[in-house]
């Protein structure tokens, strides 16, 4: 239950946020942040239960016909992305306090903060397929407003909705993947799901629901060719980029490799295509980085590259690569939410995120830098900080698959290197440059989070021991899906891992030496139609088509409309009668009157008449012929009433027509020959199909009619003789009513029209 | 008579749609016109038909004696007949109205909600 309740607070403080940030202004963040704070020391509390392998857990029904449950589990690998979620997110809120003070929308944006908290600790934390499904969809949409925040600017709103589509169409592939993943396992329960990763492999679904899935965590977690909403992501606020585009959100799609390896992963699909996407976005993303200039872009193509990285580990799925993964996952949180949140405030600070813009800032902004500092040593993977211990893992994992992969990995550690000595050295070190707002140190509010995140870099590499047992090993186990304990180390000797490390820092600080000309002449080499490229002409078609079915089916013609209505209810009935059978054709014409037969070719010939009249009065007086003409069927056939009120309601419509003829135009010729035809056809083929359904339906009678009751009690029960009479005013009295009701409003509704002439012309006077 | 009927109706409906189907919004209310006549008649031939002997019980009888019409449908067109007449009268006002605002009947050159 409490840990339903974890999850949940979030969506319950996030209705409290605006209303708190009126009353508390710039108190507010740190007030909302003891939310998570209070959540993350109940996240550690939950570790000892995870490492003893009786993880927490909640389960309760939520819609078990569809096998939805709201069933919640905090195992080792859960409570690792609850603990970073939680953790950077105090740090992030308190962070946003000081970031966007005085912004007149930061209630809403605490709101959607907390509103995306709660939501990715529900990922996290789900253990039911659907509800990780639901949670997974919310992190999209608070992305999608959070990135859309300053929605004033157009390349924000274009960033957010490209955001959102990428990964809401991955989302729907998630789905069918899940889904199909229930289906094979019989059940829809994660924990129950991962122990049947025999059965899932070998099932005929295996291969489909595979490759939903990782489409579904491959746009989530930006992966090539995906990865181009990422870095236009960083339209957003710092705050949201450094927790949500780095930290958390992003590596969703690493959380749900990591949960579903032990039931899908070991396979040869599985290696290569976890493997190589993963491999081709850890070298492109860390090829892109090095031709930034801009900041948080700088660290965004790097984040794209990091979380290429952990998908190749995940993909590799050794004991080694897992661990590597694991642990890889940790120090990034910790020194890229360092890094970003260190930008933020050099934006807010100085007013430019331009790195070339940047440098000498260190007398000014001494704790900032030293928090820069520490993240970058650890980025670059130099001892005593938790990045290096990462690396070593790192590349002893891709020595095992021989030179090719290893030679990838450390040409992404040198992207590594590159990017932290460009965010943590160049703005703070060597000559002091001239920027738009004359720097200062920033307010606690914003070193506090880049310091802790930096200090704990620092800590954990000093002491590995304090997360290995509680945090890594746990994780590590619900990923390789057995139990198995973690032992780090920083010094694991001069081995060939320590060598490539050692390269790597020494290659990596040669590239930044040269970093001016490397710059300018990778940007001419630039990639100009990427998969965005794609994205967008995908998005253009798209609207494109709405907009051409719209002209074709929605294009203001009314004969157009009558066309695919027609057309389509006589091919459609027409098929049937004469497929299905039930199209009758008399045989001979019996019982029939020589007055009934004139009465009949009367009608038609009025009916013709009225068509090809071309005087407006012969058309009406045709109309009114054709009218009288049914009244006298009716007259015939036992039905005076009606021939009555068809008698008198015709007179009318002639009078009204005349009326209104006098002030209308005279009937032009207005479509030409081949139209007329067409029409012709089409009006045949309609009327054609109806003559063909009264034969067919006369004297079929497929339910015993309800006439007998009203024959039978109109005398007793309503003390009347002329049935149809004691049916209207009598049985259907209400419906009468509705009748008179509906008369009544198109009486209004023509004197209005009629009135609005006078109105509009006494305005035209005036004019 | 069914038969012919059936033919009647069919020819009604074949005339209203081409009517329907004109540029001119004059011609496409005499096609509704029309169009109520097939749809009535349509009801009235679909429940069989009866010569004579309409559904009313004599002065003297307590029960009505068969054949008769059925009162069912008539009582359904009766009301149609009346909504129509209701349509038919807003319809001309409305075309009336257009014909001023717009100067046209042609409904191409109709476009757009702006006068």
């Amino acid at each position: 239950m409490a840990i339903a309740l974890a999850v949940f607070s979030g969506f319950g403080v996030a209705l409290a946020a605006p209303v708190l940030s009126r009353r508390l202004n710039n108190a507010a963040g740190w007030v909302l942040a003891l939310l998570p704070a209070a959540l993350t020391l109940y996240f550690v509390s939950l570790l000892p239960l995870a490492a003893a392998e009786q993880p927490a857990a909640f389960s309760s029904s939520w819609a078990p016909e569809l096998g939805l449950f709201l069933s919640f589990r905090a195992d080792g690998l859960g409570l690792l992305f609850a603990l970073l979620i939680s953790g950077i997110g105090t740090l992030v809120i308190v962070y946003a306090s000081g970031y966007l003070k005085g912004n007149p929308n930061i209630g809403r944006f605490y709101a959607w903060l907390l509103t995306f908290m709660a939501a990715m600790l529900g990922v996290a934390l789900a253990d039911n397929a659907l509800l990780l499904f639901v949670f997974w969809e919310l992190t999209s949409l608070s992305s999608f407003i959070l990135i859309g925040f300053e929605h004033e600017r157009e390349s924000a709103r274009a960033a957010a909705l490209q955001a959102l589509l990428v990964t809401g169409a991955g989302g729907l592939a998630l789905l069918a993947g899940l889904l199909l993943l229930g289906l094979a396992g019989g059940t829809l329960e994660l924990s129950t799901l991962l122990g049947q990763g025999d059965t899932l492999r070998a099932s005929p679904y295996y291969v489909p629901a595979l490759i939903l899935i990782l489409l579904g965590a491959f746009t989530k977690s930006a992966q090539f060719p995906f990865h181009f909403w990422l870095p236009n992501a960083m339209e957003a606020p710092t705050p949201v980029s450094a927790y949500l585009h780095s930290a958390t959100m992003v590596k969703a799609g690493i959380y749900l490799l990591a949960r579903l390896s032990p039931a899908l992963g070991g396979t040869n699909l599985w290696m290569y295509a976890v493997g190589g996407i993963g491999a081709s976005t850890m070298l492109a993303g860390g090829y892109l980085a090095l031709t930034q200039t801009d900041l948080k872009r700088l660290l965004a193509y790097s984040t794209v590259s990091a979380l290429g990285m952990l998908t190749l580990l995940i993909g590799l799925g050794s004991q080694l690569a897992l661990k590597a993964a694991v642990v890889l996952l940790l120090a990034h949180g910790l020194y890229k939410g360092a890094l970003f949140l260190v930008a933020g405030a050099l934006d807010h600070e100085t007013g430019t995120r331009d790195i070339r813009q940047l440098g000498g800032l260190f007398p000014k902004m001494r704790l900032t830098a030293l928090a820069a500092g520490l993240a970058a040593l650890s980025m670059a993977g130099l001892p005593p900080l938790f990045g290096f211990i990462s690396k070593e893992l790192t590349y002893e994992a891709a020595l095992e698959y021989g030179p090719w992969l290893t030679a990838a990995v450390v040409a992404a550690g040198l992207s590594f290197v590159f990017v932290a000595g460009i965010v943590g050295i160049g703005p703070f070190w060597g000559r002091k440059t001239e920027t738009p707002r004359s720097p200062h140190e920033a307010p606690p509010s914003m070193w506090l989070g880049a310091l802790t995140l930096a200090g704990l870099s620092l800590l954990i590499g000093l002491f590995p021991a304090t997360v290995s047992g509680l945090l890594v090993s746990p994780a590590f186990s619900a990923a390789v899906g057995q139990t198995t304990s973690v032992e780090l180390a920083l010094w694991h000797g001069v081995n060939p891992a320590f060598i490539l490390s050692v390269i790597t820092v020494l290659a990596g600080g040669g590239l930044y030496v040269v970093r001016g000309p490397l710059r300018s002449g990778l940007s001419r080499l630039a990639w100009s139609r990427g998969p965005a490229f794609l994205y967008e002409r995908s998005l253009d078609g798209l609207n494109a088509l709405a907009r051409g079915q719209t002209r074709i089916l929605q294009n203001g013609y009314l004969r157009h409309y009558l066309f695919s209505i027609l057309l389509a209810t006589t091919g459609l009935a027409g098929f049937t009668l004469l497929t299905k059978g039930g199209l009758y054709w008399p045989s001979a014409v019996t019982d029939v009157r020589f007055y009934e037969l004139a009465l009949g070719v009367l009608i038609l010939g009025a009916a013709f008449a009225a068509t090809i009249s071309w005087s407006r009065l012969g058309a009406v007086a045709a109309l009114g012929a054709a009218g009288y003409g049914v009244a006298l069927i009716y007259l015939l056939f036992g039905a005076p009433d009606l021939a009555m009120t068809q008698f008198m309601i015709e007179s009318l419509t002639v009078i009204l027509f005349v009326l209104a003829f006098y002030h209308l135009p005279h009937f032009a010729q207005l479509t030409p020959r081949r139209s007329r035809l067409r029409d012709l056809l089409v009006a045949l083929l309609a009327g054609g199909l109806m003559t063909s359904l009264v034969l067919s339906a006369v004297g079929v009678q497929l339910f015993p009619s309800i006439s007998d009751y009203f024959v039978e009690n109109a005398l007793p029960l309503a003390h009347g003789r002329n049935i149809v009479n004691v049916i209207l005013v009598d049985f259907r009295g209400i419906d009468t009513l509705g009748e008179i009701t509906v008369l009544g409003i198109a009486a209004t509704g023509v004197f209005a029209l009629l009135k609005l002439r006078m109105s509009r012309r006494k305005t035209g006077d005036e004019k | 008579m069914e038969i012919i009927l059936a033919f009647v109706i069919g020819g009604l409906f074949a005339a209203s749609i081409y009517m329907l189907l004109r540029r001119s919004l004059v011609k496409l209310l005499i096609g509704l016109a029309l169009l109520s006549h097939a749809t009535n008649l349509l009801i009235f031939t679909a429940a069989k038909l009866t010569r004579g002997n309409p559904p009313v019980i004599g002065a003297d009888a307590t029960a009505l004696t068969p054949p008769f019409a059925d009162p069912l449908p008539q009582a359904l067109i009766l009301t149609a007949i009346v909504i129509s007449f209701g349509v038919m009268a807003f319809a001309l006002a409305l075309a009336y109205r257009v014909y001023r605002s717009v100067g046209t009947d042609d409904l191409d050159q109709m476009r757009g909600t702006d006068v």
